[in-house]
């Protein structure tokens, strides 16, 4: 019986074995699979090796160290045209983290809010948002890109309307100016001790965290309810507050000046017509995806858990908050993410409307005029893939944070 | 006692009182408006709010769209013909119609052939997305490819010939060798159909094209929509067979192709299709043997191919991963083995549980499409930022070109989007 059940080990190795000893196939197979792909590799390498020789080609990243040659518009760090190309490929990288940082922030904001009027019992509402939702699903956000940022220079009128001692048109509470050339803010300038300042309104937002922990744990062991709200916000508020009068105001707003110059408006902050394009296009488009994802999450929640709250004697806002939000955001935050992700990777379509970020500084400008293509692209590509690495780890994690413990 | 309680109690009613209708508040319209629009004094508030912002749309939006002047000649002529009065001036659209649509380049006396080609395409399509049609259809699903490569290309008809006759002699061999092996039916299929179209190469004479039927169109010639449609088209349905492939290599349990296929997809998602497209752009042709000429199109299509089978993998593997592990294990005791149990028992399966999530990707990668306009192609995006807008006549029509573009996508996407919801509903009364 043995003889059938046990594979014949005294004949030894036999090479028809690779391919009909099920233990060895895998071997034979993945041989074939390592044969194909050295192969393939030693192609593609050697056409491409043909390839730059005949055109005189080699690859190097001297580039990144010699003079861009170009101007940048809006950057958050020290740029000017004789600024290195790496140097202009982190000024593009920074003002990818900024627009996909801003426009993942309000994408929430409008999704969340579509999301749950979506399921409003009323019915104007639930179909607006149902339209707001299937429009903007199923139009390319480049065309939404486009639109905006045609809205934003062609609608809105030039800076010359502010400009003068009685001017066409106000700005908004004295502070903002919407121009075809982009938004004019106010500009925080910080003096010293500013960092004081700054320094005690972190440890305050940390400080209402401490609070509400302990606050949690005082209910759980002693069943003592704290009031959270009020408390919450006079951790934020009165440190800095008095802080800021303390150190002596050192921080001030430098406000938009109609009167400083005869053709633009000079001072405060302008925020450029593209950044603002991208932002509110990238953050409407993918607000209408976030939208879905919370109402299914909200709807993944069985009534049962309502109502099983309710009978417990739990008030709707407790409803909410202890039982409904665990339970929804767990089926919403990966998918979440994942739209977070793409709001990453769709900034890259900045090169359409002119915004500098990696894509339109690296890919764009340097790639064209330094003609390194392979270089530039290689590490445009290394750059997002770190990016969505770096995303899919921290989902990782929170995921396995809130898994079901089940026992 | 009786008596005068029957005197006194005034309250037992002898007869029937008629039926009344229900309260005016409590049925009807009235009711409806009151449970849907004005249910709380809050949701009043907000139904007030929604309807004003869905008058001020309305009011902003109707008077310009039903003023629209549609015949004239430029932008300057339709001002004249408005006299400052609101109107949109779409004009540009019927003006324009055939650059949309077909690019700018694309000779205009050959229009017909890529719209016999469009119209092919929904009869084409139909038994793939309504399978109650007779199946016999489906022959001419499997030949459209060819005619539309040809009626949209031109040139010689051998070309998509020899390549049909590839896939017909590699199909005829698999068949034949299927049944022994899987392995030497895939694989003998391959080579079969590699050398028929390697004779077809050398058959077909260099100068076919120049007095064929049809005349040559060249590739760069391609624009407007249907550029869209065949970017869309295309490589939806070549990175299906990829797709299916890669989730299968990225569940084997062979750890070299396992890693092979993971590499591949987390590298493809990682990464915008904007760069992939510059690798199209800039950098593939260095990857292609010298002079080989590989052109845009092609090259984009590669791209775009290998974006959609990395997306379309994960969709297939969450279906694969769905299947309870019952349906391996019966595949297993039934005495299957690998590719037959993937072909007859998990991939039917798992495939349809993907449907959805595939309609997904595609309607994503047809709205993707318009990317193409970034590295200068000349689609629908692209002819309207391009050629039109920046010629004399229509420069600054920017509202009804952008209107126009996003419905013709609207009407795609959600056509397909409710395609996919009416599928789900069909095939779950299936399941049961």
């Amino acid at each position: 019986m043995t003889t059938i059940t046990d594979p014949q080990k005294q004949d030894g190795f036999r090479l028809s074995m690779l391919i009909n000893d099920t233990r060895y196939r895998s071997l034979t197979f993945q041989g074939i699979a390592l044969l194909a792909l050295i192969v393939a590799i030693a192609y593609l390498g050697n056409n491409l090796m043909t390839n730059l020789r005949t055109a005189g080609l080699n690859i190097s990243f001297e580039f990144l160290g010699t003079p861009a040659g170009y101007d940048i518009n809006q950057t958050l760090i020290d740029y000017n045209s004789q600024s290195t190309n790496l140097r202009a490929a982190w000024v593009g990288v920074i003002n990818t983290l900024l627009v996909a940082f801003l426009a993942c922030a309000t994408a929430t904001i409008f999704g969340v809010i579509a999301g749950v009027l979506r399921l409003s019992p009323n019915w104007v509402v639930r179909k607006l948002m149902a339209l707001y939702v299937e429009i903007f699903r199923n139009v390319p956000v480049l065309i939404w890109i486009i639109i905006i940022y045609t809205i934003v220079t062609v609608v809105l009128p030039g800076p010359r309307g502010y400009l003068g001692e009685d001017p066409e048109r106000e700005m908004l509470l004295g502070m903002f100016a919407f121009t075809n050339r982009g938004v004019y803010v106010p500009a925080p300038i910080s003096e010293a001790g500013s960092a004081v300042v700054v320094a005690v309104f972190i440890a305050s937002v940390i400080g209402i965290f401490a609070y509400r922990r302990y606050a949690t744990k005082l209910l759980y062991d002693t069943g003592k309810l704290l009031p959270v709200g009020w408390p919450s916000l006079a951790i934020l508020i009165v440190p800095t507050v008095l802080v800021y009068y303390i150190m002596g105001q050192p921080i001030s707003l430098d406000m938009p000046d109609p009167l400083a110059n005869r053709f633009n408006l000079k001072g405060g902050l302008q925020i450029g017509a593209p950044l603002i394009a991208l932002w509110f296009a990238l953050s409407i488009y993918t607000g209408a995806f976030i939208a879905e994802n919370v109402r299914a999450g909200i709807l993944a929640v069985s009534k049962g858990q309502t109502e099983a709250a309710a009978a417990l004697g739990l008030r709707p806002r407790r409803i909410m908050g202890l039982v409904i939000l665990p339970q929804a955001l767990r089926v919403i935050i990966p998918p979440l993410i994942s739209n977070y992700l793409n709001i990453t990777k769709n900034s890259s379509l900045a090169i359409a409307v002119g915004y500098a970020d990696i894509t339109a500084t690296l890919g764009g400008i340097t790639l064209n005029q330094t003609g390194r293509a392979i270089e530039c692209v290689l590490l445009l590509m290394l750059f997002y893939l770190v990016i969505s690495l770096l995303i899919s780890a921290g989902m990782n994690v929170y995921n396995n944070a809130m898994k079901l413990k089940e026992r | 006692m009786s008596d005068t309680h029957s005197e006194s109690v005034a309250y037992v009613r002898e007869s029937f009182i008629e039926e009344q209708p229900a309260p005016i508040t409590a049925a009807g319209p009235f009711k409806w408006v009151k449970d849907n629009l004005f249910p709380t004094w809050l949701n009043g508030l907000l139904t007030i709010v929604a309807l004003y912002i869905i008058y001020q749309l309305l009011a902003g939006f109707l008077p310009w769209f039903l003023g629209g002047v549609w015949t004239t000649g430029s932008l300057a002529e339709c001002r004249e013909v408005l006299q400052g009065e609101v109107g949109a001036c779409f004009s540009v659209l019927t003006d324009r119609w055939h650059q949309l649509l077909f690019g700018f380049t694309y000779p205009s006396e050959f229009y017909w052939r890529p719209t016999l080609a469009f119209v092919l395409l929904f009869v084409a399509l139909a038994p793939v997305l309504f399978f109650d049609l007779p199946r016999k259809m489906l022959i001419f699903t499997g030949l459209y490819p060819f005619i539309a490569f040809w009626l949209i290309w031109g040139g010689t008809i051998f070309a998509p010939l020899s390549a049909l006759l590839g896939f017909v002699v590699g199909y005829l061999v698999y068949e034949k060798f299927v049944k022994s092996s899987f392995a030497a039916g895939f694989f003998g299929g391959i080579v079969a159909a590699i050398v028929i179209w390697t004779v077809g190469g050398w058959l077909i004479p260099e100068n076919a094209s120049e007095n064929a039927m049809l005349t040559a169109v060249p590739s760069r010639d391609l624009g407007g929509f249907m550029l869209n449609m065949m970017l869309g088209i295309t490589c939806v349905s070549l990175s299906l067979p990829l797709g299916i492939a890669l989730a299968l290599g990225r569940q084997s349990h062979l750890p070299l192709v396992k890693w092979i296929c993971v590499v591949f997809i987390e590298f493809v998602r990682g990464v915008p299709l904007i760069t992939l497209l510059f690798v199209a752009n800039v950098m593939l042709a260095y990857f292609f043997p010298p002079g080989s000429g590989v052109d845009l199109f092609l090259r984009v299509v590669i791209m775009i191919t290998m974006f959609a089978s990395a997306y379309i993998a994960e969709v297939i593997r969450g279906g694969l991963a769905a299947l309870p592990k019952g349906q391996y294990e019966a595949g297993d005791s039934l005495g299957l083995d690998y590719p037959q149990a993937m072909r007859l028992i998990i991939l039917p399966q798992a495939l349809k549980i993907s449907i959805p999530g595939i309609v997904n990707v595609a309607v994503g990668l047809f709205k993707d499409t318009t990317l193409v306009s970034i590295i200068s192609m000349f689609d629908l995006v692209g002819m309207i930022r391009g050629p039109i807008l920046a010629s004399t006549d229509w420069n600054g029509v920017y509202w009804e070109l952008f209107l126009f573009a996003s419905a013709l996508f609207f009407v795609v996407c959600y056509g397909i989007s409710q395609y996919s919801q009416w599928l789900e509903r069909r095939l779950e009364t299936d399941h049961r």
